[in-house]
């Protein structure tokens, strides 16, 4: 008895069991209801879209990991969170050739040249859409309605275009409330914003659902909820203070609230952690950053939503925020600003 | 998490307990091994001095090897027996110390040798004295020995006295039963302190999960005494003296410096209690009070151990399992595991937890930092342990230590605890201070030179 070599381990011995790859596997749980409700609102197209973007970010992170020699990482399930929110912030009949493009991008330039998982700059999603919003400013802008009869059946053609080909125009298209009232000043039923019953990106038009799946990651405390918080509040309280100054040019600031890429951006872009501050006082001042540049953005700026900028510009201000908010440390007279 | 709960300190961590098995088992006298094994080295400073010859017959409670200096404790036998050997025993480092091979008499009635009493009459520098003839280091852990601990520095007046009963590692529970069953010991032991400090007030810091002990203890304590029993939340690392302190006293020690900068000695409570113990009858330190559990143990408990008494012996007498994987002496958090089960029970063992080849945790994919801030909002002392970590694979030490705070990092390990990544935080900075370290002595020699 007791002769064999012993295991031997440095402390501390316990760890309390929360992984990384637990993690994305409870984003991934918290996306899939707003995924459903995407092909529900937009049917079959949607359901292409979704999946074409997750197929090309899984392929493409499990190739480059090969071709660089390194151990495949698409099983820590980050790739499919960034394949899910491409794919959910991109027109419901958005060339699939696109989508799959994109899903590339995403990952080889938002992800594979920082470095993968952990080194990214930028939330690798947003990246992806940047590059398409810049090589297809039409077809990323080219907006469908939602529960039309036939979704289940029929596919856009727009959907199944050939690469490079001279792009169809699919024949129904529907304004979004953000650009109906950005550039016809039509503001949009409120109820039907708050349930979802809207023209948008595959996957930002039921904001309640959105917001369930935040619920969900704080309740698991795998998401910092200062970051939704705070972006929202800030959209909030200087849309309602231009509201208040002037509601005929203004939106309401429910509106702001609810319309756009704002909730599946605050609670599932905003938040990703590589990409935010580490410490609370640094993810307040980025979630403030946020939420000012998309009312900014939004009213001010020539586009008609502004969460996607806004994002990425709070990614790019992340390192600069976090070497210069550090908490006093223990025992230190001041903190080092 | 924003808490900032009175009584308690921020961040910190909330590993499972497992103290239920053997915090309600009343201590119970160990057994004499058939041969004992005394390092000379079990306390931080310099090595006891050997003043016994081989084949010398000894009775309990001699003294065996005097104090080598100011920062050093001397040893006595924990055993009436013969010295059979003197050489180089193993020490859990993996390094060795000269030691003594101490063979006991069989059938002996092991009466304990009584030297010259200290009376609480006694002069301070008196009482400091017979601390140290007493052999006593701090039994939390750390083995510091207690009268430098004690020592006010010139200039400096010492208002709190607190006594650690926090005991926030999980599975440990030797204060709670000392706590429980030697309360008279521990009031003896806080009137010597007082001596020695000349404190205004004296705390009694427990956690909530040892309520029973609080409450003896209220009931005990002296009339003419001025303690106080404070009871906080359950937290770790709340033992650690800076945590007990902010907890207690809300005041925060100076990145630094000692607890007496904020006019404060704290003193673990079994050493509180040997104080009391040992000082009224001039003896030193034979045995310890230590848990023994964990899943590979069959006869968990807490047992008053010999002083030497070898770690294969205690596993036998303890009904370990045969597969014997894991074992680490003190708590899960802080312990150091055993990578031999030829060393010996020490002054500074609380605690002894087993596991066998089922039970032993799996170390979990390293995958890399995804700044998910759990180490920063775990680290009790407000330090970015994932910038930390980076620096530290980049092996930028120099940076870690003048811009990140690396040196005030006390190695509490709740970062790693909590790490999804199971990136190994603490043990990179374990490694960093002691890389900073050497690298600013050689500085010193160069100059010095």
């Amino acid at each position: 008895m007791l002769s064999k070599t012993l295991h031997i381990s440095t402390s501390p011995h316990i760890n309390k069991g929360v992984s990384t790859d637990m993690i994305m596997k409870n984003v991934v749980y918290a996306l899939i209801p707003v995924a459903l409700f995407s092909v529900y609102a937009f049917g079959i197209n949607a359901f292409l879209v979704v999946n074409t973007s997750v197929i090309a970010c899984v392929f493409t992170e499990h190739l480059l990991c090969r071709w660089s020699n390194q151990e495949s990482t698409i099983s820590d399930w980050s790739a499919i969170i960034t394949g899910l929110l491409l794919g959910l912030t991109l027109p419901p009949i958005f060339p699939l050739w696109m989508t799959f493009l994109g899903g590339v991008m995403a990952i080889a330039l938002g992800k594979f040249v920082f470095g993968g998982l952990g080194y990214n700059a930028f939330n690798p999603a947003l990246v992806g859409r940047a590059i398409l919003q810049a090589a297809f400013p039409v077809a990323i802008t080219t907006w469908h309605p939602s529960f039309l009869e036939d979704r289940f059946v029929s596919i856009s053609n727009a959907v199944l275009a050939f690469p490079f080909a001279k792009p169809i125009v699919d024949g129904i298209s529907g304004a979004t409330p953000l650009s109906a009232f950005k550039f016809d000043h039509v503001a949009t039923d409120s109820t039907d914003l708050a349930l979802g019953l809207i023209s948008g990106s595959t996957g930002e038009t039921c904001s309640w659902l959105i917001a369930l799946g935040g619920v969900y990651l704080i309740y698991k405390k795998m998401m910092n909820w200062r970051i939704p918080v705070t972006i929202l509040t800030s959209v909030f309280v200087l849309s309602g203070i231009l509201y208040l100054f002037d509601n005929q040019i203004y939106p309401s600031p429910m509106f702001m609230l609810f319309s756009g890429g704002l909730m599946l951006g605050a609670v599932f872009m905003a938040t990703d952690m590589v990409g935010s501050p580490i410490t609370p006082l640094g993810i307040v001042i980025y979630g403030i950053f946020i939420g000012v540049l998309v009312v900014v953005i939004r009213i001010w700026g020539g586009l008609p939503e502004g969460v996607m900028y806004a994002i990425l510009l709070g990614n790019a201000l992340t390192p600069q925020i976090d070497s210069i908010i550090r908490p006093k440390v223990y025992g230190t007279k001041k903190a080092m600003l | 998490m924003l808490t900032s709960l009175k009584n308690s300190f921020k961040h910190g961590v909330h590993p499972p307990e497992n103290k239920e098995e053997t915090n309600g088992l009343p201590i119970r006298q160990f057994p004499f091994a058939p041969l004992i094994i005394l390092p000379m080295q079990q306390h931080i400073g310099n090595p006891s001095q050997i003043i016994v010859k081989e084949g010398q017959e000894v009775s309990r409670g001699q003294l065996l090897a005097k104090a080598n200096g100011y920062m050093s404790v001397p040893m006595h036998s924990p055993v009436s027996g013969n010295i059979r050997k003197i050489a180089d025993v193993l020490l859990i480092s993996g390094q060795t110390s000269p030691g003594i091979y101490l063979e006991p008499f069989p059938y002996s009635g092991q009466e304990v040798v009584v030297g010259k009493p200290i009376s609480l009459d006694a002069s301070p520098e008196e009482i400091l004295k017979g601390i140290q003839d007493a052999g006593i280091v701090g039994l939390g852990g750390a083995a510091f020995p207690t009268h430098v601990k004690l020592k006010i520095p010139e200039g400096k007046t010492c208002d709190h006295l607190i006594i650690n009963g926090i005991e926030c590692e999980p599975y440990l529970t030797t204060d709670h039963r000392v706590m429980l069953e030697q309360a008279d010991d521990i009031f003896t032991g806080i009137r010597y302190l007082l001596r020695v400090t000349d404190a205004k007030e004296v705390i009694i810091g427990i956690e909530a999960n040892k309520q029973d002990a609080a409450d003896h203890l209220t009931s005990k304590v002296p009339t003419d005494l001025p303690v106080k029993v404070q009871v906080v939340p359950v937290k770790y690392p709340q033992g650690a003296e800076k945590m007990l302190i902010t907890a207690l006293l809300g005041k925060e020690v100076p990145s630094g410096g000692l607890p007496i900068e904020v006019n404060a000695v704290v003193v673990n409570v079994a050493t509180t209690a040997e104080i009391g113990r040992l000082l009224p009858h001039g003896q030193g330190i034979q045995e310890r009070v230590i848990t023994i559990t964990g899943p590979g143990v069959k006869k968990k408990g807490n047992y008053l151990i010999p002083i030497g008494t070898p770690l294969r012996y205690v596993l036998e007498q303890v009904g370990a399992v045969d597969n014997i994987s894991e074992v680490y002496m003190g708590g899960p958090m802080m312990g150091v595991s055993a990578s031999s089960l030829d060393i010996s029970i020490v002054k500074g063992t609380s605690g002894i937890v087993v596991f066998g080849d089922n039970e032993v945790r799996k170390v979990g994919k390293i995958y890399p930092c995804i700044k998910c801030s759990a180490c920063v909002d775990a680290c009790p002392i407000f330090l970015n342990p994932s910038k930390l970590g980076i620096l530290a694979k980049f092996e930028a030490y120099d940076t870690m230590a003048d811009e990140y705070n690396l040196m005030d990092c006390f190695e509490c390990g709740s970062c790693s605890y909590v790490c999804p990544s199971n990136i190994p935080l603490v043990q990179y900075f374990r490694l960093s201070k002691a890389l900073v370290r050497k690298k600013k002595s050689a500085k010193q020699q160069k100059s010095n030179a």
